[in-house]
């Protein structure tokens, strides 16, 4: 009977495997970009070719914002500047004081935008900005007055209902063309 | 006295070294994870507004990218000073747009395209024209969910 030969099969050795795995470290660390990419997030209009149907508004509902090729703020017909827009325009939607110059109800308001080819997109998104801001806290606001909770945890039906009662109805003009550009 | 005299050479006991590759690995893998490798190079001018209302864009795969700024120095020769168009790695024009669309859509399985958004990552310093204009063109090819790019306000 032949002895049966019990060779083991020569080990690897594992000790430069801490060496590659740094190696492979150092090359992910360097070309490592941890950024997520986070902005405003707008929903543009369709496009159509025909011209869009004129509807009448009364003036009361309607906040026009108007921005110029200098930057500046017309709100109105009355300058303003952006760090007011926020408050200036929550008071407009809601109309506490049930006033006959502002929005009848929030779901009647509209936010116009005009701008110039010339305004600078920083102010035209700061613009933005805020008018969506004054939404997002209305929202929340009657997220925590109906509900006791904040908006972003109530359950997407109650979102939804809260959406209808205050909508976002901002509608962008066609801009004008009067500044420079760049 | 000499009893309480430490043994000269005597070395410290020595920490285990084997565990060295699991931890390695571990961060190893953590960065394969996390990292995104930069697809185009930058080619115009990049600072972003600041806003606060931000929302993430969580999927990468359904994102498409257009850059507006000014060209960077070292094109200026050739691109001039006045904002331009950056489609992938490339300048393009207002034409191009529709293409660059098409070809990012052909990449999204037919089900997840309703979802797809564009970035807009415009420079705080152009001014609205060209952007007006590449917001066209976006509602003209019938993408309208848009991201305008921006970093969040410091308090």
């Amino acid at each position: 009977m032949a002895k049966k030969k019990t060779r083991k099969a020569p080990e690897v050795n594992a000790g430069s495997m801490a060496d590659i795995a740094f190696l492979l470290l150092i090359f992910f660390l360097v070309t490592t970009t941890i950024d997520v990419d986070k902005g405003v997030l707008v929903k543009l209009p369709p496009w159509s070719e025909e011209e869009p149907e004129t509807i009448d508004m009364k003036t009361r509902n309607v906040y026009s914002v108007l921005v110029n090729a200098d930057n500046q703020l017309l709100v109105r017909g009355e300058p303003q500047s952006v760090k007011t827009l926020r408050e200036n325009a929550k008071e407009f939607i809601m109309n506490p004081n049930r006033r006959d110059d502002m929005a009848e109800n929030p779901r009647k308001a509209i936010i116009s935008i005009k701008n110039d080819r010339g305004t600078n997109y920083k102010t035209y998104l700061e613009v933005y900005n805020e008018l969506k801001a004054a939404y997002n806290e209305l929202r929340e606001e009657m997220a925590n007055r109906k509900h006791g909770k904040s908006f972003v945890y109530l359950p997407k039906a109650l979102q939804k209902e809260i959406r209808s009662e205050i909508p976002l109805v901002i509608s962008e003009a066609e801009p004008t063309n009067f500044g420079e550009e760049n | 006295m000499g009893k309480f005299q430490k043994k000269r050479g005597s070395s410290t006991p020595e920490v285990s070294t084997a565990s060295l590759p699991d931890i390695i690995f571990m961060l190893l893998f953590f960065f394969m994870v996390v990292t995104v490798l930069r697809d185009a190079e930058v080619k115009v001018a990049q600072n972003m507004p600041y806003a606060t209302e931000l929302t993430k864009l969580e999927r990468k795969s359904l994102v498409n990218y257009i850059k507006i700024g000014k060209p960077m120095k070292q094109y200026h020769a050739q691109y001039g000073t006045k904002p331009q168009i950056q489609l992938g790695d490339k300048f393009a024009s207002i034409s191009d747009i529709p293409l660059f669309l098409e070809k990012h859509r052909s990449t999204v399985p037919e089900n997840q395209r309703p979802g797809i958004n564009t970035s807009l990552k415009v420079d705080g310093d152009v001014t609205m024209g060209i952007v007006t204009d590449v917001k066209q063109k976006l509602r003209k090819s019938g993408q309208l969910k848009v991201n305008y790019s921006a970093k969040k306000r410091p308090d």
